[in-house]
């Protein structure tokens, strides 16, 4: 294995999930992206008061990915011992953030899908109560 | 190498942060050459199950016989773990037949006879088998009788240790371990005078145990001794200098030039050859790793070095490409290859390939071009939660896989991460010949 690494990394992933598990995993996490494009797609805008939420969730997000490695591992906060501990923890929370904050604005706009006007033949999708309309 | 070396660690570094990864190609390989070779492995341990992988691949009609009696595949960078009581016994257990890959034949019995100069391999069921080319990997032995005093029936009461003879003892370890870090005492952790594999679990083990002890907040109750069979803490000059002061920070004295040879469990007494003479110190626990030498069938059987590690029997290959100096037909991969590194799974990752390469580049009538340079890695760990990832070569030079990223001589959570996530699913791909 001089060269590659993707068949490698696969090979790697499976064995740490087991095969079936890593392919569920990345199946989710597939499906949720394109369930986000979809509704970014679908509704051409982006709903500030469902991004809103999605911006709440991403500390819990966060907070839970760190929680489930450290859990996993053994580890503890005060195990952290250098500059590369300290991004790879900012790392694991942003992805744990990131990710929460995609799923929920996805599961928002398919339980909430914003109103459209469609009378007039337009397919334009508007925003449900976006933030700042409402008259002061 | 370096490339590859790379390769490797960013396996384990992608795997702790977890990615999704999109599809590829898998099982992108070499040519495979057509033969009708008969190549017998000895051993299904990690050298000769990734091997046996990798072989079945890139030969099309090799016959490739294993030899080896074990039902059980151990994974042994885990029985630290085990030891510590950071996994179960079974974390480290599979089934040596869940790895081979089909069309191999796999001959559940002991190698008992090599005869390198008919090409024969007999077993302890009285098969004969001829091979064009050998293979072995077969892995060493744990000479326990060679401490006077000491049985492995021992392992787990009064005060006893001994996580190198497998799950189950390594299991035991830690409860005669997990006693001491609650009730204190002298621990004494020694190692052998020989080669042995992994050379760093006996640190390990020595500061995981006082770093458990410590958070049971029983460090005041302890006092840790490590005896060392030579004056020097660790055969990388640099490390072994950093374990010195780690030593220091931890308050764990070394006593050097210390080889155990005999224990009495019931004064728990263990008694040491030093260059003064014998010397007893007293223990309430003691982690004993025996003397490691090639399996009689290898020592017996003319392929070893003549004129070095005489007592040990490891095999006489060179020492960069894993084939036998006097028998060009035959390897040597793994623990009981005769090479200056190199028993741990991180060098059964790089010798493989070397092995492969040169094995089906004599098949196919070409020269085989790989080098083995010695590489080893070592997750020292130093407590629960951090460890130094430790690389190098034959010179003793360190080779880190991630300068000025991961520093291979401080005390990391991100090597402590590789260890506990990664390195198992990398050792299991290494296992399918898939890493």
């Amino acid at each position: 294995m001089k060269e590659l690494t993707l068949a490698t990394l696969i090979a790697v992933f499976e064995e740490m999930f087991g095969g079936w598990l890593f392919w569920l995993l990345v199946a989710v996490a597939a499906i949720v992206t394109a369930a986000y494009l979809f509704v970014l797609i679908r509704d051409r805008s982006l709903s500030m008061k469902k991004f809103l939420l999605a911006q709440i969730s991403m500390p819990f997000g966060a907070v839970a990915a760190v929680l489930l490695v450290l859990r996993v591992t053994d580890s503890q906060l005060t195990d952290l011992g250098g500059p590369i501990d300290v991004i790879l923890f900012l790392g694991i929370a942003a992805v744990g953030a990131i990710g929460t904050s995609i799923l929920v604005y996805s599961v928002e706009s398919f339980l909430w899908p914003p109103k459209t006007r469609g009378l007039d033949g337009d397919n334009q999708a508007v925003t449900e109560e976006p933030l700042g309309s409402k008259p002061v | 190498m370096i490339q590859s070396r790379r390769q490797f660690l960013s396996l384990a570094a992608a795997g702790t942060v977890g990615a999704a990864l999109p599809h590829g190609a898998r099982h992108a390989r070499a040519d495979t050459v057509k033969t009708s070779a008969n190549i017998v492995i000895i051993g299904a341990g990690a050298a000769g199950t990734a091997l046996t992988n990798r072989l079945s691949r890139r030969l099309d009609g090799a016959t490739i016989t294993l030899i080896d009696p074990r039902k059980d595949h151990l994974y042994q960078p885990g029985l630290s773990l085990v030891a510590a009581g950071l996994k179960r016994p079974d974390y480290v257990v599979s089934k040596t037949a869940d790895w081979l890959p089909s069309g191999v034949e796999l001959i559940q019995e002991a190698a008992s006879e090599i005869d390198p100069d008919a090409k024969t391999v007999k077993t302890s069921g009285g098969t004969s088998v001829r091979y064009d080319y050998l293979i072995v990997a077969s892995g060493l032995v744990l000479d326990h009788d060679a401490i006077e005093g000491f049985s492995l029936n021992m392992v787990g009461k009064d005060g006893i240790g001994a996580l190198y003879a497998g799950p189950d003892y390594a299991g035991r370890t830690w409860e005669a371990a997990s006693k001491f870090t609650d009730e204190g005492g002298v621990g004494l952790f020694t190692r052998p005078a020989t080669e042995m594999k992994c050379a760093g679990a006996p640190l390990k083990h020595t500061f995981l145990i006082d770093d458990i002890a410590k958070r049971k907040g029983n460090g005041g109750k302890i006092e840790i001794t490590y005896a060392n069979n030579s004056k020097a803490l660790f055969g990388v000059p640099i490390v072994a200098e950093k374990v010195r002061m780690l030593f220091g920070d931890r308050g764990i004295t070394p006593v050097l030039s210390h080889v155990l040879k005999r224990i009495e469990p019931g004064r728990k007494i263990a008694t040491f050859a030093t260059p003064e003479g014998d010397r007893e110190l007293g223990y309430d626990y003691i982690h004993v790793i025996p003397p490691q030498r090639a399996p009689d069938v290898v020592r017996q059987s003319g392929l070893s070095w003549a004129d070095k590690w005489t007592d040990q029997g490891w095999v006489e290959v060179d020492k960069e490409t894993m084939r036998h100096r006097r028998y060009p037909e035959v390897f040597a991969v793994g623990d009981v290859a005769g090479v200056p590194k190199g028993k741990t799974a991180a060098s059964v990752k790089w010798q493989v390939p070397v092995v492969e390469d040169h094995l089906v580049a004599t098949i196919a009538g070409k020269d085989g071009t790989a080098r083995y340079n010695g590489y080893t890695s070592c997750p020292m760990i130093t407590r629960v939660g951090r460890a130094m990832l430790i690389e190098f070569d034959y010179n003793n030079d360190l080779v880190p896989s991630f300068p000025g990223v991961v520093a291979p001589l401080e005390e990391l959570w991100i090597s402590w991460l590789m260890k506990e996530l990664a390195l198992k699913p990398t050792y299991n791909a290494m296992l399918r010949g898939e890493a």
